[in-house]
């Protein structure tokens, strides 16, 4: 399959990808990873006039936590960079489940965490993750950068609120208030599939306490669903098999699964709720454990 | 009589933009122009006519078009050959030395490690990629490493015992490498 005929500019600077980003006129797509993009543009569903490679542009590869704890992902950070990074289970528990699930391996040694974001594909892992995590979007227009919350990030099926002319350059994760714990679970029909559902919950122990919550749901609605009233309930309380079977419940309510190939809309009702609860109690098992 | 076909006589005049590259295929330094649309895989066996790497779903699913850049095990058909500007590529027809099949080939060839084919070329690359990092993998590393690769035909069995073979050759020949050093 071969895509549209497009000019294909390789900027080396944030600057110039900007400026392109802004002549371009909405008729520009932005390629970091390019394992969403590419195939879309060979099946024709994206035909850009000019292809952005920001491959090109230095120190955007990181990732890492600052001296304050907040948690940062550049946007040419790869998924295979997560998945090898040993100390991330201690500091992002969630996204270090969720790494080793992303697609397949050698996608994950091209696709990038904040390209994936972007792409905002309702069975996209990360948007699940970090809006569970309250994490947010840093994006670069010609006047300055401004940072967008993940859960305002999309505003629909493969749809952002980036203006034409900005770039996402980062995303973040605010530093967090307690000890930081979390899993993400994912149903695959095979290894590299788009998930039938997927789970992402962060929690923070302040003691045995639950300080912040958050749940992310993949796969379960037209985009990803941050289910944050479902993980309110529990702030302020320890984890008990009453709270966890009542947060596993109202996640489940606040799913929006529709039946397909993958599964009826009951069934994937029913996924969301055992996955929140196996990934809480196990967050139980642990707190119990060190306390 | 109407034909089903037209020979072209005069070329359409096309304003087809072309962007220089210079790229390593399989340790050879070479400058082309290439379309930005090019997809990488089509520069490997259309343009360079190193038809080792296959195209299966042409959709990111199968493995079988996998090449090493600088290493790194890619799906060629996922990626534009522009982007490879200034790169290594590694397709199959590299793992091939003077001095004759690469462990990793001799694994696949003693352990049957495939049938139709097909797969094998993206299968041995990826694997290529796993043992430059971890010379010695268990089964269920070498089982996760591959699960971006598909293969029809083997139940993957043969592959799996394949790649461990091809690790167990590599180290033996490694340390004979390191006892021959003076």
């Amino acid at each position: 399959m071969y895509p549209s005929r497009f000019s294909y500019e390789a900027p080396e600077t944030i600057e110039a990808a900007v400026e392109l980003l802004g002549g371009a006129r909405g008729e520009a797509k932005v390629l970091a990873g390019g394992q969403s993009l590419v195939p879309m543009m060979k099946l024709r569903f994206a035909s850009p006039e000019i292809l952005i490679d920001i491959n090109n542009i230095p120190g955007l590869a990181y990732h890492g936590a600052d001296p304050d704890g907040t948690y940062r992902i550049g946007a040419l950070c790869r998924h295979v960079d997560l998945e090898k990074d040993g100390e991330l289970g201690t500091l992002q528990p969630t996204m270090a489940a969720a790494a080793p699930l992303i697609a397949d391996p050698i996608v994950r040694m091209r696709g990038t965490v904040v390209g994936s974001l972007c792409h905002a594909d309702p069975q996209g892992d990360w948007a699940s993750v970090m809006g569970a995590l309250g994490g947010s979007v840093v994006v670069q227009g010609p006047n300055g950068r401004r940072s967008i919350p993940c859960v305002d990030f999309v505003d629909g099926p493969f749809q952002n609120v980036l203006e034409p002319d900005e770039l996402a350059i980062e995303a973040f994760v605010p530093a967090p208030v307690g000890t930081r714990a979390g899993g993400y679970l994912k149903l695959e029909r095979r290894v590299g599939d788009f998930a039938t559902v997927g789970v992402a919950v962060s929690v923070e122990f302040s003691g045995t306490q639950v300080a912040r919550a958050g749940i992310g749901l993949t796969g379960v609605g037209a985009s990803t669903i941050c289910a944050g009233a479902a993980a309110e309930m529990l702030v302020g309380e320890e984890l008990n098999g009453d709270n966890i079977a009542r947060a596993a419940g109202h996640a489940a309510e606040m799913s929006q699964p529709r039946s397909d190939h993958r599964g009826s809309e009951a069934y994937k009702r029913h996924i969301v709720a055992t996955f929140v609860t196996r990934i809480l109690s196990s967050l139980q098992r642990t707190t119990q454990e060190v306390a | 009589m109407t034909s089903l076909f037209e020979v072209v006589t005069t070329e359409t005049p096309v304003d087809t933009p072309v962007r220089r590259i210079t790229v390593t295929v399989n340790g050879k330094k070479q400058t082309l122009d290439v379309e930005p649309r090019l997809l990488l895989a089509h520069l490997i066996r259309q343009g360079l006519e190193l038809t080792g790497t296959h195209i299966g779903c042409d959709t990111t699913h199968c493995g079988a078009c996998t090449v090493l850049i600088d290493g790194s095990p890619v799906k060629s058909c996922t990626m534009f050959a522009v982007q490879a500007d200034g790169h290594e590529v590694t397709t199959v027809e590299g793992l091939t030395s003077a001095s004759g099949l690469d462990p990793i080939q001799e694994g696949f060839r003693d352990e049957h490690g495939l049938q139709c084919g097909f797969c094998t070329p993206g299968m041995m690359l990826t694997a290529k990629a796993l043992l430059d990092e971890n010379p010695d993998p268990t089964e269920d590393e070498v089982r996760w490493a591959l699960s971006g690769n598909l293969c029809r035909c083997t139940g993957y069995q043969n592959i799996v015992k394949s790649v461990l073979v091809a690790a167990a050759l590599l180290r033996a020949k490694d340390n004979v490498e390191e006892d021959e050093a003076p």
